[in-house]
């Protein structure tokens, strides 16, 4: 057998990401990872895109992993490389991101000695990661690879860390299949307890005032359960809303959606979740940007929560009827169970539940008071999805109120085309995001809805974009404020707008071509629709700095420690309703 | 405070078989301190040498939310097979032992053994002016036997912290 034993480490990790069926891996070398990057070298199946700083690496794996379902990989060396990629990983655990990031590690004989560039990259990512792990034997590797693989993307997705010793990579070793791991421990529960399922299809038939809350579960899920999820909606004729993470699960297009739900979710969506006497929780997590003050919080209803991580059931908030299992099992039993026992919604209580709502919804809660004279960002997001959707584009955001905007007036029909960073709210996360999805869909138009603060926290990837030849579109919603912070400071610190200013941004249009993209700037609302097809037009990445009237807040906003039927819905709301004090110290 | 709601504390002993690898007592831990959960005990020892497990006990206490919460995110780790919940599922046996080292001479050294010997403590070592004793039981009964071994010249403890199990004829 000594022919199995001819393949360095390097080779073995090669060999098993290509198994994995890896095709683009996005990092940056260093000392402790130039074995592998040799290997890289040598052959010509796995696709190398060179990022300018790690956390880039991380976010643009995201990007490709989110828009493809795929798990995202990135190479990242020991010491400063794996911690420039913590944030990244977190944001990807955070919102359930399936991915493997492979780190260099120092020799094995010199770890614990404070090395050169050692950091303890297993004990800084633990809970930044779904699993890690580091490789002290190279006849562990193949499998340690495969099984990583196998977390990451199954159960709650997430991010797994696999910590490389050089002389791992050196030393020789045997490889072993995909087909020989198998996990002792490690073992998810997709199918849902079918009692729970037939309680839950019942208690669905019986109500008066039913919502769906869709969330990113369902994506997670795959293919299966987003078509599900629409013949759900369709099948009973509820309402629906999605959380951040869930829009595009069903496509917004359809009649029965309300909006998003939560802090910057519509009025007619949050006042359902208040009210409703059903509500039906899938694959998502009742967080607190979506739940407001918990002890008021949909108070008259029994809430069904299906959801593959048992942590998630009653974390925040109790629920009468908890399923554990993957959304495409369950709601296939759950619709099956529908159609066998003959159950019917209650159509008469129904009309009159949509009629409350169309109540609501004639409040139309995201109206704003349009300008002539500066660009008003809420306009600027809708010109941008009218002028685009015929090209169905991929849409990644930065962090902060142009995020919420994009939430509330880019409509996605599609799953995986809206790209955002939900429970970690990294800005700098757009960019690398939206490069990822460039790297998987390079014929595919993929827009940046970016701040001018966010994008300069990873701008450095615009000379990857022109190294790579991806032509991102970079729309930046320029108010020269960090404008959520200032919207929290002008709503619960009295407008003292304590260092959420800048005086000193970047020429955009000069920062563009300074990387071979071209740019152009935009501040009356009469040229921006030329302004949008310009840079949809013009080959290659493109920046498009759009100057928007800088007072502007998002609403409607459920401020912080506040319930759902306590929205403040515009510029009117605000002196009226001083936070609590509770409120002053939440998030 | 407006009338906030503080629901009742328990005290759990939750029994964790884990996969004996580098690390899996850092994530245990780990988790139990960012995620602020109180750890009042925790041992751990290999149980399964061929299957290469190790058991660890944890006492833990807290709302009947948050201690199933601890369960769920215990049993959300890769390395973890089993998370039991002895306080809950049933009848179960607590053990745990000290060591307890008295300094002293005359009439408390008298009775320091005279008190020993209620408790069933075994004397382990001994001076011409201390012992050791070691004592088995539940942890209540440990912390009795301290309390009065404290003016008798106690110098010094070491504990294992709680091990169970549950009763009858169930395996975990
Ligand atoms: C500035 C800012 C403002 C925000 N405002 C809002 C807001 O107004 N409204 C809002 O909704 N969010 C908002 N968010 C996002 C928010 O912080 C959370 O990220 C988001 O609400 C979580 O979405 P989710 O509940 O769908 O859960 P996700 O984070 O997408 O989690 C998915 C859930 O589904 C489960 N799951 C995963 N895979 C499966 C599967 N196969 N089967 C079953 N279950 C599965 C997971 O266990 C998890 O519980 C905001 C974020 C920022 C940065
Ligand atoms: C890395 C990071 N640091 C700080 C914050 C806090 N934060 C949230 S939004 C925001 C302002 C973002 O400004 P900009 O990108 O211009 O977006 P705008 O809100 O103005 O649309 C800040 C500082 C964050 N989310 N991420
Ligand atoms: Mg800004």
């Amino acid at each position: 057998m000594s022919h199995d034993h001819d393949l360095n480490g390097a080779e073995i990790l090669l060999k098993a990401l290509t198994e994995q069926g890896v095709e683009v891996v996005f990092g940056y070398p260093g000392g402790a990872v130039l074995p592998i990057y040799d290997e890289i070298f040598k052959q010509n199946r796995l696709r190398h895109i060179l990022v300018r700083h790690e956390q880039a690496a991380v976010h643009a794996a995201e990007g490709y992993a989110r828009s493809t379902g795929k798990v995202g990989c990135v190479l990242v060396t020991s010491g400063p490389g794996s911690t420039n990629a913590v944030t990244g990983l977190l944001d990807a655990m955070l919102d359930s991101t399936p991915m493997v990031c492979l780190t260099g590690q120092v020799p094995t004989s010199l770890i614990g000695n404070d090395a050169f560039q050692e950091a303890d990259t297993t004990g800084i990512t633990r809970p930044c990661t779904k699993h890690n792990y580091l490789v002290k034997d190279v006849n562990d590797l193949a499998r340690v690879v495969h099984e990583a693989f196998y977390v990451a993307k199954t159960g709650r997705p997430g991010p797994v860390v696999i910590d490389l010793p050089k002389d791992v990579m050196t030393a020789k070793g045997k490889y072993v299949g995909i087909g020989k791991v198998r996990h002792k421990s490690y073992i998810p529960k997709v199918k849902g307890d079918l009692e729970r399922i037939e309680e839950a299809a019942s208690l669905m038939a019986s109500a008066k005032k039913p919502i769906l809350y869709f969330g990113g579960g369902v994506i997670n899920s795959g293919n299966a359960a987003i078509d599900l999820a629409s013949k759900l909606v369709k099948l009973t004729g509820f309402p629906f809303t999605q959380t951040l993470m869930g829009l595009g699960s069903v496509p917004a297009s359809n009649p029965q959606f309300l909006g998003m739900v939560g802090m910057h979710g519509t009025y007619e969506a949050n006042l359902a979740m208040h009210g409703c006497d059903v509500m039906v929780c899938i694959g998502a997590r009742f967080d607190d940007r979506v739940t407001g003050k918990t002890s008021a919080f949909s108070p008259h209803s029994k809430k069904i929560h299906i959801d593959i991580d048992p942590s998630s059931i009653n974390k925040n908030i109790m629920v009468d009827v908890p399923i554990v299992g993957d959304v495409g099992h369950v709601l296939e039993d759950m619709i099956r169970v529908w159609k066998a026992k003959q159950l019917h919604v209650d159509e008469k209580a129904l009309k009159s539940w949509w009629r409350t709502i169309d109540g609501w919804r004639s409040k139309d809660c995201l109206r704003y008071a349009n300008s002539k004279k500066l660009i008003k960002p809420q306009y600027a997001i809708e010109r941008l999805y009218e002028l685009t959707k015929d090209r169905d584009p991929i849409i990644a955001t930065e962090v902060g109120q142009h995020q919420m905007w994009a939430a509330q007036f880019a409509k996605f029909d599609v799953a995986r085309h809206w790209l955002t960073s939900g429970g970690l709210g990294t800005m700098g996360f757009g960019l690398p995001a939206a490069m990822g999805a460039q790297v998987a869909f390079p014929d595919k138009l993929v827009v940046n809805i970016a701040g001018e603060s966010s994008i300069q926290m990873n701008i450095q990837e615009m000379a990857t974009l022109a190294q790579e030849r991806l032509a991102v579109k970079i729309f930046i919603l320029n108010n020269q404020y960090l404008g959520m912070v200032r919207q929290w400071q002008e709503l619960l610190h009295g407008g003292r707008y304590a260092e959420s200013h800048m005086d000193v941004h970047p020429d955009f249009v000069k920062l563009a071509e300074a990387y071979g993209a071209k740019g152009r700037r935009v501040d009356k609302p009469a040229e921006l629709d030329a302004a949008i097809m310009e840079m949809i037009e013009t080959p290659g990445a493109f920046i498009l700095d759009v100057r928007t009237d800088a007072s502007e807040n998002v609403f409607p906003m459920i401020p912080a420690g506040a319930a759902h039927n306590e929205m403040l819905m515009g510029p009117e709301d605000e002196a009226e309703n001083p936070s609590s004090e509770d409120g002053m110290v939440l998030v | 405070m407006t009338g906030k709601h503080h629901p009742h504390k328990h005290r759990h002993t939750i029994a964790v078989l884990v996969d004996n690898e580098p690390g899996v007592l850092a994530r245990v831990i780990g988790l139990f301190s960012g995620r602020g959960y109180n750890i009042e005990s925790l041992t751990v020892a290999e149980v399964a040498a061929r299957e290469n497990l190790s058991r660890i006990t944890i006492v833990t206490s807290g709302t009947a939310q948050i201690v199933e919460q601890i369960k769920a995110q215990l049993s959300r780790l890769v390395p973890v097979h089993k998370v039991v919940d002895l306080t809950k599922d049933g009848p179960a046996v607590e053990r745990e032992l000290a060591l307890v080292k008295v300094v002293g001479i005359g009439e408390k050294r008298v009775e320091s053994l005279r008190i020993a010997d209620i408790f069933r403590a075994r004397t382990v070592d001994a001076t011409n002016e201390s012992f050791v004793f070691e004592i088995v039981g539940r942890s209540d009964k440990i912390d009795a036997f301290i309390n009065l071994m404290e003016p008798l010249g106690l110098v010094d403890v070491s504990r294992t912290g709680v091990v169970a199990i549950a009763r009858g004829t169930q395996p975990l």
